[in-house]
C-alpha cells in the first residue's frame, strides 16, 4: 500500500467517523430510545389529541410558508439577477438577515410589532385579527426564518443559465409570462427544488421564533418541535422521542422525494 | 422594404456602443455586419431584433416602424453565437416552440417541424436533446427554430463563431444556399472578413460604434474609404503614408528610382501562394504575396537583398483616399462619402 493510498483511507475514515459521531449517532440513538419500551408509548403520545394537533399544525405551516417563500424567492432571485439596479446590494444583504439573526430575536421582534403594545398589534386587534399566540403569527415567523433558502439556491442557477434562452424565446414570439413558464422555470427547477426542500426542513423544525410568538399552547398553537420540547420538559420522554422521530422522517421524506424526482428525470 | 436603421445611438454606461448609425438593407438580401469586437455590430443587430433598446434613432422593418415594438412582435428570427438551445426540450420541441406559442395545431406543428428538420439536415434527430448534438448540429437546429415562424428577417449573431474551422466553412456555404432558396432578408454579424466576403452580397464595415463603409466585397476591397477599411478588409502593408496590398507588391532583382531595397527575412509556402517577408533598410517589415512560379523565377532565398515596388498604393489624408498608381491604371472613385477622385501622382 503506497503512502498516498494510506493517507486517502485515513482521510476517509476521519471524514466518515466525524459525520457518524456528530450526525448519525444522535439520530440512531433517538430511534432506539423511542422504541426502548416497545412501540406503544411513543405511538400513544403521538396519536394523543395534542400530538395529532401538533402534527397537523406543523403540516399547515409547511403548506402555507413554503409556497409563499417559493414564489417570493423566485421573484426575488429574478429581480436580483435579471434587473440590475442600485438597490440590489441592499436587497441582497437584507435577504441574508434571517440567516444572520438568531431565530429567538426574530420571534421577539415579531412580538414587538404585533403585540398589544406593538406597531401593528392594536390596529389589527381592532379589526378582529389576532396575530400573536395564533397561527398567523406562527406562519409569519416561519416565513421569516426560512426566507433566504429559495433565493440563495435560485440566484446562482439563474446566473448560470444566462439570458440567451429567454431572449431566443422572446424573438420566437413568447411574451414575458410564457418565457418564464416555458423557459426560465424549467431551466432553474432543480435550484428551486433544492431551495424548497431546505425551506420545508427549516419550517418543519423551526423552534426559536415560533416559541415566542405562539405561546406554545397545548392543542392550539403547538407545532411538533414545540410539542417535543413540552414533552421533554415534563419528563414524558417516549412522547418527545416519538415526535422527534416523526419530524426527522418528514424531513427525510422531502429530501428523498426530490432525489426520486431528479432520478426519474435523468 | 428590407431593414433600415436611422441615426441609432446606444450607450452602455461610459461606453458609446453606437454613434449615429444608419444602414439600409435591401429586401431579400444577405448582408454582413463586419467589424472587430467592440465595434457595435452585435449591438446594432440586437437593436434591430428588439433585444436592445436604442437611446435614439429608428428601426424600420419592411416599411414599418419597429423602434418601440418588443422583440416578440417584430417577426425576426434570431440566431445566437452560442445557439441558445432550450436545453430541457428535444430538437423537435425546440424547433416547434415558436409555433406552439402561436397556438398551431399539433399535426401542423409536426409537419412544419419535420419539413424544417429536413431542410437543415437534422431529420432523424428530432427526439434528441441539444446536449446530444454537435456544435454544428445545434446551430442548424437553432436556425430551423428561427425559420419555423417564417420571420420577415433573419438575424444571425456570429452564428459560426463557436464552431471549428471545417464546420464553419461547410455551414457558411450551406447558409448561402439556404438564402438562395428562401430569400428572406438576412443580416449576419461576423468579425471574420473572409467569412463576410464569402457569404454576403453586401458588407457593412463597423468600427468604434460607427459605420466606416458599406458596399459589395469588391467595392470595399478595391475602393476602401479609409485606412481602417483597407486594413480590415484584406491584408495590407504600410509604407510611410501609403498602404499597399501584399499582392500589389512587386518584387524585382534590379533597383530603379521607384524601388525600395529590402532583405528577405522569411519565405512561407502556403500552397500556390507564397508569403515573402522583407525587412527594409529603416526596419519596416513588409510582406509580398507571390505565386509559386513567380518565386521560382526570382529564385529568392532567405537573407537575400531584393527590390520592392508597389504596383498600386493608397494613402488616406483625413478621410479622403488618394491613389498612387504604379503600373496599373486608376479605378473608379470610392462610392461612399465625399471622397475625392483618385489622383495619380
Amino acid at each position: 500500500m503506497s503512502s498516498s493510498t494510506a493517507s486517502r483511507w485515513g482521510l476517509r475514515t476521519l471524514g466518515l467517523g466525524y459525520l457518524a459521531l456528530l450526525l448519525l449517532a444522535p439520530l440512531v440513538l433517538i430511534f432506539f430510545k423511542t422504541f426502548e419500551d416497545g412501540i406503544s408509548p411513543p405511538l400513544d403520545a403521538i396519536t394523543s389529541p395534542d400530538g395529532l394537533h401538533a402534527l397537523k399544525l406543523t403540516l399547515i405551516m409547511v403548506a402555507i410558508a413554503v409556497p409563499i417563500n417559493t414564489i417570493f424567492g423566485i421573484g426575488c432571485a429574478l429581480l436580483l439577477v435579471r434587473h440590475k439596479w442600485k438597490g440590489n446590494g441592499v436587497i441582497d444583504a437584507v435577504i441574508n438577515l434571517p440567516f444572520a439573526i438568531s431565530p429567538i430575536v426574530i420571534g421577539l421582534s415579531l412580538f414587538l410589532l404585533y403585540g398589544t403594545d406593538g406597531w401593528f398589534g392594536p390596529a389589527l386587534a381592532d379589526l378582529g385579527f389576532e396575530v400573536l399566540f395564533s397561527v398567523p403569527g406562527m406562519v409569519l415567523a416561519s416565513i421569516f426564518v426560512s426566507l433566504p433558502f429559495v433565493v440563495r439556491e435560485t440566484v446562482p442557477v439563474l446566473q448560470e443559465i444566462g439570458t440567451d434562452q429567454e431572449q431566443a424565446a422572446s424573438t420566437l414570439g413568447a411574451n414575458a409570462w410564457q418565457t418564464f413558464w416555458r423557459i426560465t422555470l424549467p431551466a432553474i427547477r432543480w435550484g428551486v427544488a433544492y431551495g424548497v426542500v431546505l425551506t420545508t426542513a427549516r419550517v418543519l423544525g423551526e423552534f426559536g421564533a415560533v416559541t415566542i410568538v405562539s405561546g406554545s399552547i397545548n392543542g392550539k398553537t403547538q407545532t411538533l418541535p414545540l410539542f417535543v420540547e413540552k414533552q421533554f420538559a415534563n419528563f414524558q420522554l417516549p412522547g418527545a422521542y416519538g415526535a422527534s422521530l416523526v419530524l426527522a422522517l418528514l424531513a427525510l421524506t422531502t429530501l428523498l422525494a426530490m432525489n426520486l424526482l431528479k432520478r426519474k428525470e435523468a | 422594404m428590407g431593414i433600415t436603421v436611422e441615426g441609432a445611438n446606444k450607450r452602455f454606461g461610459d461606453f458609446q456602443a453606437l454613434k449615429d448609425v444608419s444602414i439600409s438593407v435591401p429586401d431579400g438580401s444577405l448582408t454582413a455586419l463586419l467589424g472587430p469586437s467592440g465595434s457595435g455590430k452585435s449591438t446594432l443587430l440586437r437593436a434591430i431584433a428588439g433585444l436592445e433598446d436604442l437611446d435614439s434613432g429608428r428601426v424600420m422593418i419592411n416599411n414599418e416602424d419597429a423602434t418601440t415594438k418588443p422583440a416578440q412582435k417584430r417577426g425576426v428570427g434570431f440566431v445566437f453565437q452560442h445557439y441558445a438551445a432550450f436545453k430541457h426540450m428535444t430538437v423537435f420541441e425546440n424547433v416547434g416552440f415558436g409555433l406552439k406559442i402561436r397556438k398551431w395545431k399539433k399535426p401542423e406543428i409536426s409537419d412544419r417541424v419535420h419539413e424544417l428538420l429536413r431542410l437543415v439536415q437534422l431529420d432523424g434527430l428530432a427526439g434528441r436533446f441539444p446536449s446530444q448534438l454537435s456544435g454544428g448540429q445545434r446551430q442548424r437546429m437553432a436556425l430551423a427554430r428561427a425559420l419555423a415562424v417564417q420571420p420577415q428577417v433573419l438575424l444571425l449573431d456570429e452564428p459560426f463563431g463557436a464552431l471549428d474551422a471545417k464546420v464553419r466553412k461547410d455551414l457558411r456555404t450551406w447558409l448561402r444556399h439556404l438564402h438562395e432558396e428562401m430569400h428572406v432578408t438576412t443580416i449576419f454579424v461576423t468579425h471574420d472578413q473572409e467569412e463576410a466576403m464569402d457569404v454576403a452580397e453586401q458588407l457593412v464595415v463597423m468600427n468604434n460604434g460607427q459605420v466606416e463603409q458599406s458596399g459589395s466585397a469588391d467595392d470595399l476591397y478595391e475602393n476602401p474609404a479609409n485606412e481602417f477599411v483597407m486594413s480590415f478588409v484584406g491584408e495590407v502593408n504600410r509604407l510611410g503614408d501609403s498602404f499597399v496590398r501584399p499582392h500589389d507588391m512587386e518584387v524585382v532583382l534590379d533597383a530603379d528610382e521607384r524601388t525600395e531595397e529590402g532583405m528577405v527575412q522569411r519565405i512561407v509556402a502556403l500552397g500556390f501562394e507564397i508569403r515573402v517577408e522583407f525587412v527594409l533598410a529603416d526596419g519596416t517589415e513588409i510582406w509580398a504575396q507571390l505565386t509559386r512560379p513567380e518565386l521560382q523565377r526570382l529564385e529568392l532565398e532567405e537573407g537575400q537583398i531584393a527590390y520592392l515596388r508597389p504596383a498600386q498604393a493608397k494613402s488616406f489624408n483625413g478621410s479622403s483616399p488618394s491613389e498612387t498608381i504604379g503600373a496599373s491604371t486608376p479605378h473608379g472613385s470610392p462610392d461612399e462619402g465625399d471622397a475625392e477622385k483618385p489622383a495619380a501622382v
